[in-house]
């Protein structure tokens, strides 16, 4: 059998990998036809381009592939004719090829409007890599840029217009609004607020009537007299089927363009199918990918059973759910289900100040999901599509859906749990809930295989978290203990090694990967085993042969930092300094020429110096009294504190005094993740002690010690764990603390994630902590006190030890070299490392 | 993969074997340009790649984490932790990352030396199936 396929395009690569996967490599000739120079790529993350991608991240598939599956691929070189009486196609180029089926995946094309000027220098369509490189080539001459266009693809255009450095863009709308055909009036208000926030300019009811000068584009002019001024045009209006060889061939197309299709994706020859953007179906062209795969799928399938004469699978398409999520310019939109219903309810939350809208439409009896409309926040999008496509019935309040339960009532959504096997997970690959749930069941346990073994989530990407909650649910359900082992090489839990670590007293990776471990060990296993040492013993960490166990920041006792150079840190407790010492600091920065920045925990970060300036930077700061700040480790930072009852009137305790007590106490101390900390002189909490592992807030009595909060990516408040302490039982419930958290967590887990994944949460945790309901608190607190009686500034120890400080050369062979490669560029009178390339 | 013959390379000079830390890298100019070279204790191997990350182009591999996967050395870019294969160079973590350029290591006694094939610059790649 021989298969002919036109267009190496998205759809079409689908097709060869269905095809092959159902007919076995070799069973079937295979021959491709494209138009472009290039193999298949992703055309749906084509605007990374622009963001630092490469015509090789974006490949969808490995070089060398189309020949190990024998597949014949001609590129650059589109199908000239089809001769439908001799099944035969010819290229261009002249290339006969038969065909027992011909598979069209010819794609779309930009449409673009009838307006005088198109053909002006500076006017691009945006549809290929090709176009792409056009403009990027352009783009350096252009000032002011403009997209006609405010769809999907219009926005997409605008952002590479953003990515390409042309600050002034303008997106220019025929309709009354921006992305008429998926929002609605109000929606496309929030984001057109949101996108002009962002310094793109939004036209919109503008419909372009002219493009403005001589051979170069200077401007555009509108129909109600108006015009704008840009050097650089971007159409990007919509889309046009490619039915042009079709109709040539005598198959029927539609009246505004597509290759009619039955629901086996035949067109009007049964022998030729057509799929993807070009095929229409029921009057309807699909322009996203997955219902393209859902079509590849399809055809592929049915030509398999043609061929072996067997109908017992038959498949057909039934048109597809044209749900969307995408991230445009960095702003969430979704539209699912049916977003503008004729009858039923709708439930609108609409929040102008964080740029959020957000809208579900409900049956008329309120028990089922119809559609909605995310804008500026869509991470319910997963669960109200499955909810909606399910037909799953919504809780007894519906808003509940949207805004959460309130008044203290139950969980709305169900989760994972609730959703049918049927539910379609991931609908680029349709992959069901049960596909997913046996791949776990077959012992597809991790996320990456999971995708590996059902292709779930290798496409957009929008549907990994809930893989990740239906693979943690399909193994909770079968009684799994979910132990997480640390790495290949050591086949225990951080917890459980700790524990070995401890009872062997072992001293050094190479003790524990010989006792409890097997291989070489790796990148993931030697920090961990490394941070396990340090918590249990406060060892040197360069010492015994550790050194190259570290991770690298801290082998170093550095931040490695773009281009290659590091930050230093002197530790700054509490965030006081004297005169004298700042001058120093200022001094040594001049001397070795470092850049000098305040961090957010109150003290002082020096950028750019070199991996050999470090020992002596340090003698420098340590001659002055300075010790490290470990702002390389997973170890204590900062205790930050506001000025307190010494100068501010209305502070209640002194405390700087506190934080500093606290941060010597702790400083040096390594554990599962970094560890920051705040102390605050009364209620105001300028110190913002409640963002931090472990924050402290003065009372009129006292002391109220809260735990687990977080800034970073995922705020979190911390949590009152006791109130109205004295300072020592203050400070001994965080030994508890600390020291329980270092024992128990998992690697790289912050006290705040640790702390939602405890069974029994803060009320566990405080039995533990303050009524010692485990027994354990005397030898909690024993064991803080070793660590503390063991600290040493391991940058002292590198100083005065010759043997270590020769560890701090670029060149083993030339250790008074530089690295020649390290470069800068000067930013406001200081200096900055040079981009990424 | 081509094989080299030995005639075609030229050994040079880098290091003691001491200079070396166990299970950790060093960086080595060869004249204006920089090879990593990796000691394994355990299996008492040795390796030599590029020092430029493909990815970020830093010069950086020297000073990540070495280890294996399923067996296969490999090492850890310090900056945003891509693995690269030391038998080969292919990167592990990322299929579309650009595979590093491998050079073989000889010891005489105590001291290391690294193959260049002759005629050709540092950092182009050549593979060493044989050594």
């Amino acid at each position: 059998m021989k298969i002919v396929v036109i267009g190496n395009g998205m759809v079409g690569h689908k097709f060869c990998e269905k095809i092959t996967q159902k007919l076995g490599i070799n069973t079937a000739r295979i021959v491709i036809f494209g138009e472009e120079t290039l193999p298949a790529y992703d055309r749906v993350h084509l605007s990374e381009y622009f963001s630092g991608k490469t015509a090789d991240d974006l490949f969808l598939a490995p070089a060398g592939w189309y020949v190990s599956q024998g597949i014949t691929l001609h590129l650059g070189d589109p199908v000239h004719s089809i001769d439908r009486v001799n099944k035969t196609v010819t290229s261009l180029k002249g290339i006969s090829e038969t065909y027992d089926f011909l598979v069209m995946a010819t794609g779309s094309a930009a449409f673009v409007p009838n307006i005088a000027g198109t053909d002006k220098k500076g006017v691009f369509i945006y549809r290929t890599i090709e176009d792409l490189e056009l403009m990027k080539s352009y783009a350096p001459r252009t000032s002011r840029g403009a997209v006609i266009g405010g769809g999907l693809l219009g926005l997409e255009a605008a952002k590479a217009l953003l990515d390409l450095g042309i600050a002034d863009t303008s997106v220019i709308e025929f309709a009354p609004r921006l992305m008429p055909r998926q929002i609605d009036d109000k929606g496309s208000a929030v984001l057109q607020s949101k996108l002009q926030q962002l310094g793109l300019q939004v036209l919109t009811g503008k419909n372009t009537s002219a493009i403005l000068g001589e051979d170069t584009i200077t401007g555009l002019a509108f129909s109600d007299g108006t015009s704008l001024n840009a050097d650089m045009l971007v159409i990007s209006a919509g889309i046009k089927p490619r039915d042009e060889l079709a109709a040539a061939c005598g198959l029927e197309t539609g009246p505004r363009g597509g290759i009619v299709v039955n629901d086996l994706l035949q067109t009007t020859d049964p022998f030729i199918y057509a799929i993807g953007e070009c095929a229409l179906y029921n009057n309807m062209i699909y322009g996203l990918v997955a219902p393209g795969y859902e079509m590849a799928e399809v055809a592929a399938t049915h030509i398999t059973e043609t061929s072996r004469q067997d109908s017992s699978a038959l498949k057909s398409f039934t048109g597809f759910d044209m749900s969307t999520k995408l991230k445009l310019i960095g702003v969430d939109v979704a539209s699912f289900g049916d977003p503008f219903p004729g009858q039923g309810h709708s439930i609108v939350m609409e929040d102008s100040i964080s740029g959020v809208y957000q809208r579900i439409n409900v049956s008329q009896d309120g028990k089922y999901l119809l559609g909605g409309i995310l804008i500026g926040n869509a991470d319910a999008y997963n669960m109200l599509l499955q909810t909606c496509k399910n037909n799953m019935p919504l809780p007894a309040n519906p808003a509940d859906i949207l805004l959460g339960p309130r008044n203290g009532s139950a969980s709305a959504g169900a989760g994972v749990d609730a959703l049918p096997d049927e539910a379609v997970i991931c609908s680029c690959e349709s992959i069901t809930k049960a596909a997913i749930c046996q791949a776990v069941t077959d012992g597809q346990e991790t996320l990456d295989a999971v995708k590996k073994c059902t292709k779930a989530g290798t496409c957009c990407g929008g549907c990994t978290p809930m893989v990740k909650d239906l693979i943690s649910a399909t193994m909770k359900a079968q009684g799994k203990y979910i132990r997480n082992v640390v790495c290949e090489h050591f086949d225990y839990s951080r917890q459980e090694l700790l524990d070995l670590i401890k009872v062997k007293s072992l001293r050094s990776f190479d003790e524990a990967l010989d006792h409890y471990g097997h291989g070489e060990g790796c990148e993931i296993c030697k920090p961990v085993v490394s941070s396990i040492l340090a918590s249990l013993w406060n060892d040197m960490i360069l010492a015994k042969g550790n050194d190259t166990a570290q991770d690298s920041n801290d082998r170093y006792l550095a931040n490695i930092q773009k281009g290659g150079t590091y930050s230093v840190v002197p530790r700054i407790p509490g965030g006081e300094i004297t005169p004298e010492k700042l001058i120093i600091i200022g001094t040594i920065a001049k001397d070795y020429n470092l850049y000098t920045k305040i961090t957010g925990g109150q003290r002082i970060d020096l950028f750019g110096a070199h991996l050999g300036d470090l020992p002596a930077i340090w003698e420098a700061l340590i001659a002055a009294g300075f010790e490290s700040g470990h702002a390389y480790g997973k170890a204590l930072r900062t205790v930050k504190s506001c000025v307190g009852s010494t100068w501010c009137r209305f502070g209640l305790h002194d405390s700087v005094s506190y934080a500093i007590r606290i941060e010597e106490r702790y400083r040096g101390l390594r554990a599962p993740h970094k560890i920051k900390s705040a102390v605050s002189g009364c209620i105001r909490e300028c110190a913002e002690a409640q963002s931090k592992d472990f924050g402290i807030i003065a009372t009129e009595k006292g002391w109220n010690l809260y735990v687990c909060g977080n800034g970073g990516s995922k705020p979190q408040h911390a949590l009152l764990l006791a109130q109205d302490l004295d300072s020592e039982t203050c400070i001994r419930y965080i030994d508890r603390f600390l020291m329980f958290y270092i024992k128990t967590a998992d690697p790289l887990t912050r006290t705040a994630t640790w702390l939602n994944k405890l069974e029994g949460g803060i009320e566990y945790l405080r039995n533990v902590v303050v009524n010692d309901s485990l027994g354990i608190a005397a030898s909690l607190e024993a064991e803080m006190q070793s660590l503390v009686d063991n600290y040493k500034c391991e940058w002292k120890e590198v100083v005065e030890s010759p043997e270590l400080r020769k560890k701090f050369s670029h060149f083993i062979n030339a250790p008074e070299e530089k690295d020649p490669t390290v470069k800068f560029e000067t930013l406001r009178d200081q200096k900055k490392a040079a981009d990424w390339k | 993969m081509s094989t080299i013959s030995s005639t075609a390379i030229n050994w040079f000079f880098a290091c003691k074997t001491t200079d070396v830390p166990h299970n950790g890298g060093v960086c080595i100019k060869y004249k204006d340009e920089q090879i990593a070279l990796f000691y394994f204790s355990r299996s008492d191997t040795w390796y030599a790649t590029q020092n430029l990350c493909p990815h970020r182009r830093q010069m950086a591999l020297s000073r990540g984490m070495t280890g294996t996967h399923q067996g296969e050395p490999k090492v850890a870019c310090p900056f945003h932790k891509k693995t690269f294969s030391l038998k080969d160079g292919r990167c592990l973590t990322d299929e579309h990352e650009c595979s590093l350029t491998v050079y073989p290591v000889r010891l005489e006694d105590d001291r290391v030396y690294i193959g260049i094939q002759s005629g050709v610059e540092v950092g182009v790649p050549v593979t060493v199936e044989a050594l």
